[in-house]
This record gives C-alpha cells, structure tokens and sequence, in this order.
C-alpha cells in the first residue's frame, strides 16, 4: 500500500481500457479482445441479461463446488431422527422425508441438471444442423421428406413426447436425455434450414460448386459454420425449456433415478407434506425456477447483443 | 493450327421449362469453336451470354434442359458426364471467374484457408505444399503483402484486391479454360484495368484459353481476339475484336454506336432499335 502503486495502477487500467477500445485495432487479437469487451460492457449494460449471467455461473459454480460448499453435508446420509426438520442453523433449508439435507441435495442436484442441459445441448445442435442443412440445401423432395418428418415431431406437445419415449427407453439420466434431444431437435432443423436455403442462394456457394466441391463438403465447410451462430442462441434460449422438461421428466420418476438428488424428483417427494413442511418442495422448486429463469434472461440477453439489426 | 479445338459447341440450346407448360428459349442454336486464344461474348441483358459460360460447366439452374449436338472439350463428350465426373472437370480443367467479388468469396472464412481448399480438391499433397502454392498464387495476381491477406477475411479487402484473389482461386489448379463472367463490371474504372491486366498476363503465360462475358465493348475491343455478338440467345455475328467497328450486323452496329465517347459528346445516348427479323 505505498503511494507509488497506488499511482500506477489506475493509469495501467486506463490505457488497457483505451487499448480494448481503439477504433483502429492494429492486430486481429485487439480486434477480438475489443470486440468481446464491448459486448460485455452492453451485457453489463443490460441488467437482466446480466442477472441471468450471473444466475447462470452462480450455478455452474454451486455444481462444481458442490461437495464444498455442502460443507461437508451428504446428499444421501439419511438421518431418521431429524426427518422433516425446518430450516435451522444445522440444516440451512431443513431435512427431507428421510433426513436428508436439502441445501446439499439441491446444490447436488444442479449436477443432475446441468448435465442434461449440456447433454442435450451437444446431440441436438448437429442434428439440428445436419437434417436443417441437408434440406435446405438439396431441397426437392429430401426437403419434403425430413420437413414433414420435423413438422410431426413439433407436432406432439414437449414432455408428452418425452414422457413417451423416457417411459419406453426406461428411467435414468441417460435415457432422460436421448428423450429430450430427441423431442427438441425438429426446432434446430427449422432455423438451420431457414438460413441454408438463403446461404445456398448466394455467390459463394456457387463459386464453391463450380470449383467442383463434393455437396458434403459444401454443407460441412460452407453452410453449416453459418447457421452456426443462430442455432447458438436458439440454443442459450431453449435452454430453459430443456430444464423445465428435464424436471418434469424427474417429478414423474423418469429421470435421474433416487436416491440421487434430482429437483424435479425432490419436488414430487414433497408432495405429500407441502402443507405441513413446505420446505421439502419449495426449495427445489425455487432452484429450477432460478436456473430456468437465469438461461432464459442471458439466452434473450445475447439475441439483442448479436441480432444485426440491433447494432 | 492442325490440332483440334479446346472446346468446341455445335447447335446448343437450353431452355426453361415454365409452370404453366410454356417454354423459355434462353440459348438457341449456338455453335462456336475455341482454341487456346481470347473469345469474348457481348450482348445485351438477358441475351443467354452468362447461360453459355454456364452451360459449359454443366451449372445450369434446374428447370432449364441443355441440348446440344455437340460439346466437347479436349475431345471429350461434356453431355455424357456423370456428377462425379463434372466435379473432377470444373475448377481443374475449366473454371470460371464470378461478377462480384463481395458475394463471390465465403464471409466467414480467411482468404488462405479458401484458396487452399480448390487446390487440395483437384491437386495431391500436404498443408504445407498447399499453403505455398496459394502464397505463390496471391503473388501472381499482384497482391503485395501475400501473407497479410492470406489470413485477412474477405471484409478486410477491397473490391480489386477481392477479385484478384478470386482469380487466384480459380486458377491455382491450373485450368485450361477461365470463363469470366463480367469479372470487372462491380469494379470501379481504374481498378478495372488493373485487374484485366493481370488476367491478360496469367492467360498469355499459362497457354489457356478465356472466354471473357461481357457488355463493355471498348474493354472486349482491347482485350480480346474474337468477339460473339448475342442478341436474344443467338450468335448475331462474329468478328475480330480489332475490327468491331466494322461490324456488318445492325445489332452490333448499334450496340458500337450506343458506347459513348469521350472525346466527342452527344447530347443524347443512341438506344438499339429492335427489328424483329433479328430474331429469325
């Protein structure tokens, strides 16, 4: 704490600030470091999709540092003379039916959830991408064909369909996740065939064709790098849903299987006592709502921050 | 001239199937032949010139048919290639040089990475044997720092340096045969002759043969060897390039006429008038 550091350091902040900010970036790494540092001053400048950012690696962290910040508190060790506590300086949000620490069981439980989320998010994106710009591009009939295919899957309200195929693959995370990327790819294919069929149109491409490029490395190289970005933020916006049925999967028993701690399972175990021990099932509860709440704000955050036409 | 012709078309025609059952003629009754020299094609708007060019590499749009007597180049039979065989052809033994430079080159990619790609899909070898062959293409059109505008993206260039490296592209597997589309008519005048000037040099050194599209007389009168005047998907006439203004036609008398000149200004432009025996 001497005068000389004190001067220093926020004239060196100040020139890494006029750097990050430079008009005329005079490397492509400035470039890209500005570029990512204004859009996170107009994230930060916009509150919700900054609370939503900060919900969001909130729980990263509480699933990371679970074991952590549980203190030392297991997610299963049942401890039948305090079933049902409330909320104490022992067991910040109270005990479960069969003693168990709920504060624990939910930060365990974002596990269970984050990794659905980051499951289904890495099989349907190149579905999405593959069946969207195979159609768009080929068009004819291949395009009527896996169009009509989508338009059933989209037809069929999300969970009943997951509920459908999770009931028939058996309960589990796994197969709660094939479940839910198999109901929510049809959108991705949507979007990705919406931009293909304007990308295939242009000069590029047709460059590309005339230079005689195979049609898979056309779509593989050309096409599918381009609608990489819109399947992305349909992606950070789907995400919610993807919690919300993940849960629904968990309250009716599909998903993760007990005594792994799972939100939507934990709101259904309290079921029976929501009366009397509100505890059991509102704090799971809160959590999806948070976590759900969190995706969806950063996911319509980054829509205003890369949409063109806000610029 | 005893060997026989690069490329020779006899009686081409292609046509437009139309919803409601008619038919659109855009190409009739074509037939040229081409040696390793400068063939340019003018003609108006929507004369079929560009549906020439891209009939020779088997890219016209889908409803349209492609008849034709003959198409050979280098002796073989273009009307009886399978896809796979066209993709072996197009970018290796014809490839073709698009209007504008700004839709012409992927966004999203670096210029190097783009020019790599063309000469791995026709030619052998590594990363690095690619990466010098595009260094050395970037040099042959005129860009000055290769290297900086190897990993530049196509936003990062001008309209002339953008449609030198889509030259570079179309060259560097070596073709016998560059169709330009009216390569320079998105550029501006100087940058124009810049860029014909390379294309001029490139041709002459490598022994290809060009067939130069467009509508700018004074450009094809300078630049080329013959000319094909097309008028509603016809060959009207065909003359040298040096001696257009001698021209017998009335349709390629007018379209001369209709060029302005600097040195003696009108006050009003000529406009073509049609005749409709033109089109018989």
């Amino acid at each position: 704490m001497t005068a000389g550091s004190r001067t220093i350091e926020p004239s060196g902040l100040v020139s890494v600030r006029r750097w990050l900010a430079d008009e005329a970036p005079r490397s492509a790494a400035q470039a890209f470091f500005g570029k990512t540092w204004r859009g996170a001053m107009a994230l930060s400048g916009n509150p919700a999709a900054l609370a939503g950012f900060v919900i969001v690696v909130a729980l990263a962290l509480a699933a990371l540092c679970a074991p952590w910040l549980a203190g030392g508190a297991s997610p299963l060790t049942q401890d039948l003379a305090h079933r049902l506590a409330p909320p104490s300086s022992a067991s910040w949000f109270g005990t479960d039916e069969l003693g168990r620490d709920i504060y624990a069981r939910t930060l365990f439980g974002a596990r269970a959830t984050l990794t659905i989320v980051a499951l289904v998010a890495a099989i349907v994106a190149p579905i999405g991408l593959v069946v969207g710009t195979v159609a768009g591009y080929l068009g004819g009939w291949v395009d009527a064909v896996l169009m009509r295919i989508t338009d059933i899957f989209l037809a069929f309200p999300r969970l009943i369909l997951a509920l459908a195929f999770a009931a028939a693959l058996g309960p589990g995370l796994e197969n709660a996740v094939i479940a839910i990327a198999l109901t929510s790819w049809p959108s991705y294919a949507r979007v990705a065939r919406a931009e293909t069929v304007t990308i295939a149109r242009s000069d590029f491409i047709a460059a590309m064709v005339l230079l005689g490029a195979p049609t898979w490395r056309i779509l593989l190289r050309h096409i599918a790098p381009l609608c990489l970005s819109s399947v992305i933020v349909r992606l950070t916006l789907d995400m919610a849903g993807i919690i919300i049925t993940a849960a629904g999967l968990g309250f009716l028993g599909l998903g993760q299987q007990p005594p792994a701690p799972e939100w939507g399972a934990m709101v259904s175990s309290g079921r029976s006592v929501i009366l009397d021990q509100w505890w059991v099932s509102t704090i799971p509860g809160i959590a999806i709502f948070l976590a759900s709440l969190g995706f969806n704000l950063l996911g319509d955050g980054l829509r205003d921050l890369t949409d063109p036409k806000n610029l | 001239m005893t060997e026989p012709p690069l490329l020779q078309v006899a009686n081409l025609d292609v046509s437009f199937l139309q919803r409601g059952g008619g038919v659109t003629h855009a190409v009739r009754n074509v037939s040229f032949a081409l040696g390793r020299e400068r063939l340019a094609i003018v003609g108006e708007s929507g004369s079929g010139k560009s549906t020439v060019g891209r009939a020779m590499l088997g890219l016209v749009p889908r409803p349209g048919v492609v008849t034709a007597n003959r198409i050979a180049f280098d002796g073989i039979d273009l009307r009886s290639l399978s896809p796979r065989q066209w993709r072996q052809y197009r970018g290796r033994r014809i490839s073709m040089v698009m209007q504008d430079p700004k839709y012409s080159l992927n966004p999203v990619k670096k210029i190097g990475a783009q020019i790599m790609e063309t000469y791995s899909l026709h030619r052998r070898g590594g990363a690095g044997q690619a990466r010098r062959h595009a260094l050395e293409m970037l040099e042959a059109v005129r860009i000055r720092d290769p290297d900086l505008v190897f990993d530049a993206y196509p936003h990062q260039l001008s309209g002339g340096m953008g449609q030198r490296v889509m030259i570079a592209m179309m060259l560097i597997a070596e073709p016998d045969l560059l169709i330009a589309d009216e390569p320079t008519s998105a550029l501006d005048v100087t940058v124009q002759n810049q860029v014909l000037r390379i294309l001029d040099d490139l041709v002459a050194q490598r022994g290809m043969a060009l067939i130069f599209i467009s509508h700018n007389l004074t450009i094809v009168s300078s630049f080329c060897d013959r000319v094909l005047v097309m008028y509603a998907g016809r060959i009207v006439e065909e003359c040298d390039a040096r001696h257009l203004h001698l021209a017998r036609h009335p349709y390629t008398q007018a379209l001369v006429a209709a060029a302005p000149e600097i040195d003696r200004p009108k006050a009003e432009l000529l406009t073509v008038q049609r005749d409709p025996a033109w089109l018989t």
